[in-house]
């Protein structure tokens, strides 16, 4: 028997592609599907995934809830649960076109819900934190049950096939956005459940990765302590959980969050000045648990805009390039090169840089830290 | 010779056609083994007396000695074994408890070698540490949970830390239980390999003193050489609350052993025992011990990292989560493994438990309780080489303290008569003749060279993982499988099945 992702875990190689439009001009789908197919090869059929944001412009005060059901009781139990804790202002199926993937899918619906405030006070807990508490009961308790994605003006669309097939699956060309992530995977052994193909999301957060994390068991109890629940076993879920527990919880500058993930070498650390020396011998014995060791590429996707980055010895590849207004990430420069000929400027970033594209009028909320100026390339 | 039923327990073979006579064995045996006789004109053994220590067969020119285990044994019998027998007859003639040197040497399960770790392949590429850092610095000290930045960078005082360029420290071991050249040899290759060294309960000579930056101090229940000026010398501080080879009791250094030297350095009168009450008189609870870590640290105006050293037994989870929360800034578990210089055999082989279940036990519990991050955790008992601190720090260990590893680096050969105080290798002992044995500038390089052979060893295991850096091992059981192990087992060292 086939053991579902979630019970075992799976290493898989894969494909990323990254776009977003700094103006916030809606894209079509066609330039991020152009590019993942291009990197055909890269998955196996057993796998991918997009997220875009900007996709429900009508409905962006509400949470958009992507929900996976394996059956009717499922769906039911999902239903009532959610009722309890939202105002549900609309639900639907998710639009699907019969190509073939239908055989193995499960009902996929989609919700535009409010938080009950009532509620919000009733458990003494910020939106955020509420959103995030709903979301894991539904993928812990309820059994069938797994939502894909819950941010506002945003959604994940995913499924066990080849990136172009699950593109066309959802019907993905009557989208737009003005952030589109991609992702094609190479597991292997088979998921066998379309909850795990990426992107994996949180609140706003979107992520798609690719690599394999040998301190994934390092990281993953770390998470436990906080109360993170590990349940899929994938590195792209611990990632996210990392962004949230530094981010959002311990309120980290973005970049030194990133930066702790690839964290500098101590040799390099040894040759700072020595206030700087400090302050990354107090963040490497406080976050040693959060490094993420072992090789990884992987592109993270907010409202805000995209980060992309490479573990610190860059053992997976990731090319960035910018033209005009949008920027570009893939694993493979010919993926870019295949939506956009001649880029402005086109680089490989050196391991544990990160590269950050941020939307216009709205500078990133996290901020961002003096430590890390150097480190950084903020594509401008 | 005393008249005894038991018959020696070794044999030593001279070949007559290799010896000499240059008589080296008659001067190196301390405990008299080999006689030149004036009557026969010839070299005899006195078996009884040998201990197996090597000394005269390693220092033989012509390598004319052998020492082998005596064949004689009584009839066959799987209840009563020789040494059950034998201990009889010794406490017979004595009246006395039986003691013994070094670690627990009964057959119990060793779990370091029922564990097999990880390599990566082609989903994960190893590392070469010869061309990529494999990093393994670790820090020993209270953590925060978080990091708070304002304007200025970090907000906040910074606990204080004890940085290690390998995750491996020397053990606590007293000027008086080893000798004061053995000490010195340690001290200097700690601070040669960028590590620390432990002067046990027995206060620092000032010919250690230059070493004390680099050096845990101990306050365990006898008090020995504490005096404000000792605790702030030193760049840890360790409440010696348990030691491994003897849980719940306290230790006794004879008062042959208490001659000038070690008399000024205890602050002790000459020749008499140094006796370590089994507990502080101090602490008979939880928040006693809460009291003494917390004046420690005023004495020290918390500049340093102060620890607490607990044996590995039953509830020894239940005891250092409440160690954490009286206010230790790490935690030392010592398993029933771990050497010492002088214990009760019956205690030694009968008390505490392993420390890979300890230690996977009080890890699991830290976690579950979401303290783990706050506290550094060190342990001891028994590891012997590089394998086992791989294995320590995925079940869970910041770094781990090595004692008998470290002595057998500077020559001991195990012997197990540490008690004896006529160490033929100069490390237990304080006869000014047989410490003249080690050479602290030997001594020192030898434990160096171990441990940056070590280092060498991690890194490599480390890379295979694909890991380079050590925390991110810590802890990391999915790098370890279990072979041979019932399913309980596996379940309190919560790693999986080999093939799984
Ligand atoms: S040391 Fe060796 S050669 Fe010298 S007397 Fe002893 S057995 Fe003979
Ligand atoms: S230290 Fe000396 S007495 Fe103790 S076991 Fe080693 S060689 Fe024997």
């Amino acid at each position: 028997m086939v053991v579902r992702e979630g019970l075992a875990r799976i290493p898989a190689g894969c494909a990323v592609a990254g776009i977003v439009d700094r103006r916030r001009q809606a894209m079509k789908a066609d330039g991020i599907v152009t590019m993942i197919s291009l990197m055909h090869d890269r998955s196996n059929g057993l796998g991918g995934g997009f997220a875009v944001y900007g996709c429900y412009s009508d409905m962006s005060d509400y949470y958009a809830f992507h929900l996976f059901y394996e059956s009717s009781s499922a769906q039911t139990e999902t239903e009532q649960f959610m009722s309890i804790y939202f105002k549900v202002e609309q639900k639907e199926p998710i639009p699907v076109r019969k190509n073939g993937l239908q055989k193995h899918a499960p009902r996929i619906w989609r919700y535009f819900v409010k938080p009950k405030v009532s509620e919000i006070n009733e458990q003494d807990l910020s939106e955020e934190e509420y959103i995030i508490k709903t979301v894991m009961s539904i993928n812990r308790d309820i059994p069938g049950a797994f939502v894909a994605s819950s941010g506002k003006n945003m959604g994940a669309f995913k499924a066990v096939g080849y990136p172009e097939d699950v593109a066309d699956f959802y019907r993905l060309e009557e989208y737009q956005g003005y952030l589109w992530l991609a992702h094609g995977r190479f597991p292997t052994n088979t998921p066998g459940w379309w909850g795990g193909a990426h992107p994996f999301t949180l609140l706003d957060w979107s992520v798609v990765h690719n690599g394999e994390i040998s301190s994934y068991g390092a990281n993953r109890r770390y998470l436990e302590m906080f109360g993170y629940h590990c349940g899929l076993q994938t590195d792209t879920e611990a990632i996210t959980y990392l962004l949230d527990l530094l981010v959002r919880k311990h309120r980290l500058p973005l970049l030194t969050a990133l930066n702790i993930f690839a964290a500098p070498f101590w040799e390099e650390i040894g040759r700072m000045d020595p206030e700087r020396q400090r302050l990354w011998k107090v963040l490497r014995s406080v976050y040693g648990s959060a490094l993420l060791n072992g090789p990884f590429s992987i592109i993270v996707g907010c409202s805000h805009g995209l980060i992309a980055m490479n573990d610190r010895i860059k053992l997976r590849p990731l090319v960035a390039a910018v033209n005009t207004e949008k920027v570009y990430v893939a694993s493979e420069e010919a993926a870019i090169r295949a939506v956009c000929r001649q880029p402005d400027r086109l680089w490989t970033p050196a391991g544990g840089e990160p590269v950050l594209a941020w939307v216009e009028h709205q500078t990133s909320k996290h901020g961002s830290s003096s430590l890390c100026d150097g480190l950084v390339r903020e594509v401008s | 010779m005393a008249i005894t039923m038991k018959t020696a327990s070794y044999k030593i073979i001279r070949d007559h056609d290799r010896c000499i006579e240059c008589l080296v064995c008659v001067r190196q045996c301390s405990n008299g083994v080999h006689r030149w006789d004036e009557d026969y004109m010839c070299l005899v053994s006195d078996e009884a007396e040998c201990v197996n220590c090597h000394r005269c067969v390693v220092f033989c020119p012509t390598q004319a000695l052998n020492v082998v285990a005596s064949p004689l044994d009584f009839k066959t019998n799987a209840n009563w074994r020789k040494p059950d027998i034998e201990q009889i007859y010794l406490q017979a003639e004595t009246g006395g408890t039986l003691l013994v040197g070094m670690g627990n040497d009964r057959p119990y399960p060793v779990y370091w070698d029922h564990l097999l770790l990880n390599a990566s392949q082609v989903t994960n590429p190893s590392i070469d540490p010869l061309r990529e850092p494999v990093e393994l610095k670790t820090f020993i000290g209270r953590k925060p949970d978080t990091v708070h930045f304002g304007s200025e960078g970090v907000e906040g005082e910074f606990p204080p830390q004890l940085e290690l360029d390998v995750p491996v420290m020397f053990s606590a071991m007293s000027f008086g239980s080893i000798s004061l050249n053995a000490q010195k040899s340690l001290a200097r290759a700690a601070v040669e390999t960028g590590i620390y060294w432990n002067c046990g309960e027995g206060g620092l000579h000032p010919e250690v003193r230059p070493y004390a930056d680099r050096a845990v101090v101990q306050v365990a229940s006898g008090r020995f050489g504490v005096s404000v000026d000792y605790l702030k010398s030193g760049a840890a501080i360790e409440i010696k609350i348990g030691q491994g080879a003897k849980p719940g009791i306290g230790g006794h250094l004879p008062g042959e052993k208490v001659g000038p030297e070690v008399s000024r350095t205890r602050m002790i009168p000459l020749g008499t025992d140094a006796i370590s009450p089994a507990p502080h008189h101090d602490i008979y609870s939880i928040e006693d011990l809460r009291q003494l870590i917390f004046s420690l640290k005023e004495a020290t105006e918390y500049a340093k990292p102060v620890g607490v050293k607990i044996a590995a037994v039953h509830n020894v989870a239940a005891i250092a989560s409440g160690s954490v929360r009286a206010g230790a800034d790490f935690l030392v578990i010592d398993g029933f493994r771990g050497g010492t210089g002088a214990a009760p055999l019956r205690i030694r082989d009968n008390i505490g438990i392993p420390i890979e279940l300890a230690l996977a036990a009080v890890d699991s519990r830290l976690r579950e309780e979401g303290i783990r991050n706050t506290v550094s955790l060190v342990v001891a008992g028994g590891i012997r080489n590089s394998a086992d601190v791989v294995k320590a720090i995925a079940l869970g260990a910041d770094a781990v303290y090595i004692g008998t590893a470290a002595l057998i680096a500077l020559g001991c050969h195990m012997c197990q008569k540490c008690y004896q105080g006529k160490c033929n290798w100069g490390i237990a002992t304080t006869n000014p003749y047989l410490t003249k044995r080690v050479n602290p500038e030997v001594g020192a390089r030898r434990a160096a060279n171990l441990i940056r052979a070590w280092a060498h060893e991690i890194k490599e295991m480390l890379g295979g993982m694909g890991i380079n850096a050590i925390e991110s091992l810590r802890g990391n059981r999915l790098h370890l499988r279990g072979i041979g192990l019932g399913p309980k087992e596996l379940e309190i060292l919560q790693v999986k099945a080999a093939g799984e």
